[in-house]
């Protein structure tokens, strides 16, 4: 049988809860029996996509932000939303090294780990009403222990 | 607090817990307070208990590495994860900061 599974999990845009979303995520993935190095990617993404959206979504202010996964077959797939600023330029936001934040020591490296670790990643925004990052990764069934 | 200890010009620092975003502000600060003796000339960074890195960590350890490198010094990682590796080597990090093995750590 086809292994179907959802989730949602809304929590504040505090710095404190990437930490949150990594748990969450991990937490709901591990049915898919995925690597340790298959879930040590899919963390860090998720750091990525909520970091993101604390920092430069909520900048300065707070709001909510939704993790939301799927479980079809042997794919999961991600969605980290805010109903923050939005990105005016997606792409360039999406540039290895771009960072609106140097003087913090961001690195801009966010999407490109995010890239790196994940099979896909969409980047949907509306300045003044928020972001989505959708990602996905197979979960290959013969990496199964 | 970061565990650390000095080897004449050299300071090996253990990092613990989780590098992201939420605790990169007190590893830098814990960082440049340890660095801030200018006859350090070697900064080691020890990943043997990190348990998590994200690119929050690539901002971090790449400040410190303009700092040493405009003091003429150096910085090295031991005992990196295979993940933690890739984001070394995706960041461009690894053709800057020097891989060691834990006695070249220790000379």
């Amino acid at each position: 049988m086809n292994r179907h599974n959802e989730m949602e999990t809304v929590f504040l845009s505090v710095p404190e809860n990437e930490s949150f979303a990594r748990v969450v995520i991990a937490a709901f993935a591990v049915q898919m029996s995925p690597t340790v190095s298959e879930i040590a990617d899919i963390k860090t993404a998720v750091s990525e996509a909520v970091t993101n959206a604390i920092v430069h979504g909520y900048e300065g202010t707070r709001g909510m932000v939704t993790l939301r996964a799927v479980i079809d077959g042997t794919v999961l797939s991600v969605e980290v939303t805010d109903q923050g600023r939005g990105i005016s330029n997606v792409a360039q936001a999406m540039e290895p090294f771009y960072t609106t934040h140097p003087e913090q020591e961001r690195s801009g490296m966010g999407f490109a780990v995010m890239q790196t670790f994940m099979d896909e990643v969409n980047v949907t925004s509306t300045p003044g009403s928020g972001t989505t990052v959708r990602m996905c990764k197979r979960i290959a069934p013969e990496a199964r222990h | 607090m970061l565990q650390s200890y000095r080897d004449g010009s050299r300071l090996v620092v253990r990092l613990a817990g989780e590098l992201d975003h939420y605790c990169a502000q007190s590893v830098r600060r814990e960082l440049d307070r340890l660095i801030s003796d200018q006859s350090i000339r070697w900064l080691i960074l020890d990943f043997s208990v990190l348990q998590f890195m994200d690119s929050s960590g690539i901002g971090v350890i790449l400040g410190r590495y303009r700092q040493m490198r405009d003091r003429g010094g150096q910085v090295g990682v031991i005992h990196m994860s295979p993940h933690i590796a890739r984001i070394f080597h995706m960041s461009g990090m690894d053709r800057v900061i020097h891989q060691l093995d834990h006695q070249e750590a220790a000379q």
